[in-house]
């Protein structure tokens, strides 16, 4: 289906059709598949948290599709954006982590991975993955880290990321909720795990009603020192 | 195979399949040799294990027809668009399939692949020296056509102990490029016990660059550091400007200006189109014409580390004022003969109604 996929706009979303004159589709190697990311770092927690729908167009190819995928006991990675370059870059951030593992004894770090996922995405400048990754862990020290990056590796550490289709909706409700900008006399309390969850289960369904290519199921990983933790909450499926 | 391939192991593969990557080893020297032959003769030949120790990065080079073509009509494009370079690749190595690459120059010139997404742009950096040191100044807004993909993005990245750099354009390209060069920096000090000189280290960058020249890389950046190990050379003229009347200062200056020509605090503009400035003072961005008023209105040599300070700052201050891509915050650093020196971040919206009191106060009186 890629073969029409110049009726895409530039953020992925679909373009008017025009019924004014014929329109010419030209092959495009990408197709943008929808879904949300969003990661929250804590002060001993961090958590990933993606929608499970799977769309391409006005069609959706499968419910049950989640955009999270565990790297090692304390790193997860959500990346959106199109579904093949998702599992193609997986697959080679997996295959990375190995041979460091049989290389250096012991596994990466999450700030490594970071660093690596940078460059992996930089050495295809010319052709990008179109994917949009926000990493989730813990630092060595045991606090919650986010790095969030863009198509072409350049990334920051974060306290706090949304990525994919509902970014633009999601991002602003952030970082008035976690980042406490523009609000005037409110006391800042450190974010505990319990709020944080809640948070983005109300972020998720907000996010579902306005946006089409975000719905169906919210998986969330929680990643503390104990190990990590899946919670499966049902979306709007419309 | 494919997937050891696009991970980086070092097995040199013989016969590239069509999305085989073509790795890019060049040395800064030789990157004037850009005839066809040279380099993608050194790609295959000189393949050692582990990095070759000379290419900064590998990187994908995809092939301009494969992709605009629908993969209905895969193996069917003909490559004797340019025979004349195909004939060259078969003199070197016979042992190639004759459908082979296109032709060995850098990139396609025309951006190949229609991308869905913009990247990251826009912004306000400067840069300036004077007597006190190098004082390298940035807003933190990383936009990304109209949406702010980062509001909080360090613009100004230290490269090591004495040298700092602005960074300007496509953030990724930036943060990529620094990282490279802040990696040949180091090693360059750990074969020759020395530092680069900020000249030195632009003319690396840029000669880095060249070869990606004409492609959609951007990069703008103004290396800011202070040359020269000797730190006793430096103490005795900052305390000469400290105390110095007008009259004096002008004799002092060209005193000055002739030993900062080879330690001192310098300055460097370098651009991913090739060019290579040097300076006293540059301002790089959408956001610069509006920094260059306050610049060039009071800036000049003689000025105390305080002054400086104050003039960096309210000059991005304006520029993000005036400039819808600038924004959010200032980071400032200052580097001397000690190293560099980070400012606090500041968040120019307390700024913004700062200013709107004291105007207030001013109608009201």
């Amino acid at each position: 289906m890629m073969i029409s996929a110049r009726a895409y706009g530039d953020n992925g979303k679909m373009k008017e059709h025009h019924y004014t004159g014929p329109v010419e589709h030209k092959f495009s190697p990408y197709a943008f598949n929808g879904g949300t990311v969003l990661a929250v770092a804590g002060e001993d927690f961090a958590l990933v948290a993606s929608d499970t729908r799977l769309s391409e167009g006005y069609s959706i190819h499968s419910r049950d599709s989640p955009k999270c995928y565990k790297l090692t006991d304390t790193t997860v990675i959500g990346c959106s954006g199109f579904h093949g370059d998702c599992l193609t870059l997986t697959k080679i951030i997996e295959a990375r982590l190995k041979m460091y593992k049989h290389s250096n004894n012991k596994s990466m770090t999450s700030g490594a991975i970071a660093a690596m996922l940078s460059t992996i995405l930089y050495g295809k400048r010319f052709f990008p993955y179109y994917v949009y990754n926000i990493i989730g862990g813990l630092d060595e020290e045991g606090r919650g880290a986010v790095y969030s990056f863009d198509p072409v590796g350049s990334y920051q550490r974060d306290t706090y990321k949304a990525g994919g289709s509902a970014s633009a909706m999601l991002q602003p409700l952030l970082d008035n909720q976690i980042g406490f900008k523009n609000m005037e006399n409110v006391e800042q309390l450190p974010l505990t795990l319990e709020k944080a969850v809640q948070l983005v289960k109300d972020v998720f369904i907000s996010a579902a009603e306005r946006d089409v290519y975000t719905g169906d199921a919210l998986k969330i990983c929680i990643i503390t020192k104990e190990g990590i933790r899946e919670e499966i909450v049902p979306l709007r499926k419309d | 195979m494919a997937l050891q391939d696009v991970c980086g192991l070092h097995n040199s593969p013989l016969f590239p399949q069509w999305s085989a990557p073509l790795s890019r080893s060049f040395m800064p020297e030789n990157s004037t040799h850009l005839s066809g032959g040279g380099i993608h003769g050194e790609a295959f030949s000189t393949r050692l294990p582990g990095r070759g120790g000379l290419s900064p990065l590998e990187f994908y080079m995809p092939i301009a027809e494969y992709l605009t073509e629908s993969p209905i009509n895969f193996g069917q494009t003909s490559l004797t668009s340019a025979p004349t370079k195909l004939l060259e690749i078969d003199h070197l190595h016979p042992s190639l399939p004759s459908i082979s690459l296109p032709p060995p120059t850098p990139f396609p010139v025309s951006p190949s692949v229609p991308l869905p997404f913009t990247l990251s742009h826009g912004t306000t950096t400067l840069g300036f020296a004077f007597q006190g040191g190098v004082i390298a100044a940035a807003d933190t807004r990383s936009s990304c056509s109209g949406l702010v993909a980062c509001p909080a993005s360090p613009k100004v990245l230290p490269i090591h102990s004495h040298l700092v750099g602005t960074t300007s354009g496509t953030s990724a390209d930036c943060a990529l490029w620094k990282r490279i060069l802040a990696r040949e920096l180091r090693l360059y000090q750990l074969r020759h016990h020395r530092r680069l000189s900020t000249g030195g280290a632009a003319k690396l960058l840029s000669h880095m660059l060249h070869p990606f020249k004409g492609t959609e890389l951007c990069v703008a950046a103004t290396l800011c550091g202070w040359d020269g190990d000797d730190e006793k050379h430096e103490q005795p003229i900052t305390e000469k400007h400290a105390n110095t009347p007008t009259n004096q200062m002008t004799a002092s200056n060209s005193i000055v200006r002739s030993r900062s020509r080879i330690c001192g605090p310098r300055v460097i503009y370098v651009c991913s189109d090739g060019l290579r400035l040097q300076g006293e003072l540059f301002s790089v961005g959408s956001g610069s014409p509006y920094a260059y008023s306050i610049l060039d209105s009071s800036v000049y040599w003689g000025m105390s580390v305080q002054e400086a300070t104050e003039v960096a700052r309210e000059a991005v201050y304006r520029a993000t004022y005036r400039d819808a891509y600038s924004g959010n915050n200032v980071d400032l650093y200052h580097v001397t003969a000690k190293g560099w020196r980070r400012r606090e971040r500041e968040n120019l919206k307390e700024e913004y109604y700062r200013e709107k009191e004291r105007e207030r106060r001013v109608i009201a009186y």
